[in-house]
């Protein structure tokens, strides 16, 4: 089972709806139990990254989601659940993260209201980007298994991850800077866009981590009982 | 690069899609379920669900309508039309909508919006100003009591001033462009902004249904003042009308209803001709 982390924020459903449709087994709850008891666990969200800690530190979730991912069960993050894996966020003053990735969530700096733009291709960008845009696909992993390079995903946020080690990068995106949008290390894999309202190749993403879900509960079992 | 953005909006009234014609490919030409199946699988970049039911009793039909839609249909949803309250969008967005069109409520008491861009976040905000074009003997909706309201609601800034030397202006419209507001449409899309809209949903209410293309001039106007993305909507007739909403009139998604709607064109076809023009756009 994946559970689907409901901290009271966003459009949950769609992400139920999106795995239920390839398949997979889900449970949308705001329970620990549940994240333990889970194969992999996915923190969806859309919003502001205080509102989103305050939110799993309320529901006395954080230390869960933590050690969930510590003992390598899978995780797939999606836009806050990619951000908040981070050391701290700058959005509304200072917060600080899930700290698993080392590094900061910067604002993007530009558009009509960017400090000193001269550039006018520069001061066109709108914020929060808001559309679909194309990946530069680092790391060809599991999480993007059929899916081509280039391939357009749906982004909303003003928001992007810094990651101190690049070598988690998994894709980048163009959009006035190459921000990171997708990460991936291990077990842990998340991403700027919303697979959910990504069409087909957003659909074959959450296939994809369904898939990496049941490897990894094989490989447990295998663990477990290795005569099996 | 970010694609520009093709967006059919679908009319719909008590759960069922009007202009109700018969299309092939659709089982049922009134559910807006197969309606927005249609244009999932030609490659279009959002939907909006326009809802103008007016009985009151019959306004949680568009709920039913978008959680059955996102059941089937992954790709971004907007809702727009009678939503009053921070409960309506709670609703709307449970359901699996992921944005919600804000019009005479953001007009009656703007800081809604704040209320519910820092309730919701500003991304699934969106204002849709209706505007007109200032004309000589233009009847605007009583002004005393609005003076008042205007001082207290923050949008005395927005107070609409004619130059003197001709130039256009444009004011802003409620209900359905039945009523005009003494309200200049550019500074109060630069209010919402300031207030925490996401997106600006602006239709010109002059060429509203015409088919003689959008305002480009208020479009670009619009787009220039904003940092926010705005979509351009009122006028669609022909392909290369989209293609000027979004390179001349700088608009980063354009709207129709009725090319769609009457099959005069599909989403692809769209998108193949914006394509050899230059446009970004994603097929």
């Amino acid at each position: 089972m994946i559970a689907i982390i409901d901290y009271g924020m966003g459009n949950l459903r769609s992400v139920e709806k999106g795995f239920l449709k390839v398949g997979a087994d889900v449970r949308v709850t705001s329970r620990a139990q549940d994240l333990n008891d889970a194969d992999g666990v996915v923190l969806p969200g859309v919003g502001a990254f205080k509102d989103c800690m305050q939110e799993l530190n309320n529901l006395d979730l954080t230390d869960a989601v933590v050690e969930n991912i510590k003992k390598g069960k899978p995780y797939l993050g999606i836009c806050l659940g990619l951000q908040v894996l981070f050391s701290e966020s700058v959005e509304f003053g200072t917060c600080s993260g899930l700290d698993i990735f080392r590094g900061r969530v910067v604002k993007f700096e530009f558009g009509i209201r960017g400090r000193g733009i001269q550039d006018s291709e520069l001061s066109n960008l709108k914020i929060p980007q808001m559309g679909w845009n194309q990946l530069n696909i680092k790391n060809d992993g599991p999480l993007f298994m059929g899916i081509p390079d280039k391939s357009y995903f749906y982004f909303v946020h003003s928001f992007y991850v810094a990651p101190e080690d690049s070598t988690i990068i998994a894709a980048t995106t163009d959009y006035g800077v190459e921000f990171t949008s997708a990460v991936c290390r291990d077990n842990v894999y998340a991403v700027q866009f919303h697979p959910e309202k990504s069409q087909t190749l957003g659909l074959q993403l959450l296939k994809n981590f369904r898939d990496i879900v049941k490897d990894s509960r094989q490989e447990l079992w295998q663990c477990l009982f290795p005569d099996s | 690069m970010l694609a520009k953005r093709i967006i059919p909006c679908l009319d719909v009234k008590d759960g069922r899609v009007v202009k109700g014609v018969n299309f092939q490919n659709l089982t049922d030409a009134g559910d807006p379920v197969e309606n927005a199946k249609f244009y999932d699988e030609q490659g279009a970049d959002e939907l909006v669900f326009l809802d103008i039911t007016a009985s009151h009793e019959k306004r949680r039909t568009i709920l039913d309508v978008v959680a059955r839609t996102a059941d089937d249909v992954f790709m971004p949803l907007t809702v727009g039309g009678g939503i009053k309250t921070l409960d309506d969008i709670r609703d709307l967005l449970k359901a699996g909508c992921d944005k919600v069109s804000i019009n005479t409520t953001a007009v009656r008491t703007p800081y809604f919006i704040k209320e519910a861009s820092e309730r919701f976040g500003s991304q699934c905000i969106v204002v849709a100003v209706d505007a007109k074009r200032v004309i000589p003997g233009m009847t605007f909706e009583p002004d005393s009591p609005w003076l008042d309201w205007l001082s207290d609601s923050g949008l005395s800034g927005t107070r609409l001033q004619v130059p003197s030397n001709g130039a256009p202006v444009w004011a802003l419209s409620t209900h359905g462009g039945r009523k005009m507001r003494r309200l200049d449409a550019i500074r109060f899309a630069k209010k919402m902004e300031e207030l925490g809209a996401g997106e600006i949903l602006l239709t010109s209410m002059d060429r509203d249904g015409t088919k003689d293309g959008y305002d480009i001039a208020l479009t670009r106007k619009i787009a220039e003042a904003v940092s926010i993305p705005v979509v351009a909507s009122g006028g669609v007739g022909t392909l290369e009308h989209m293609r000027e909403g979004l390179v001349e009139g700088k608009a980063d998604a354009a709207l129709a209803a009725s090319i769609f709607h009457y099959r005069e064109y599909s989403v692809r076809e769209t998108k193949e001709y914006l394509k050899s023009k230059g446009v970004p756009v994603r097929l």
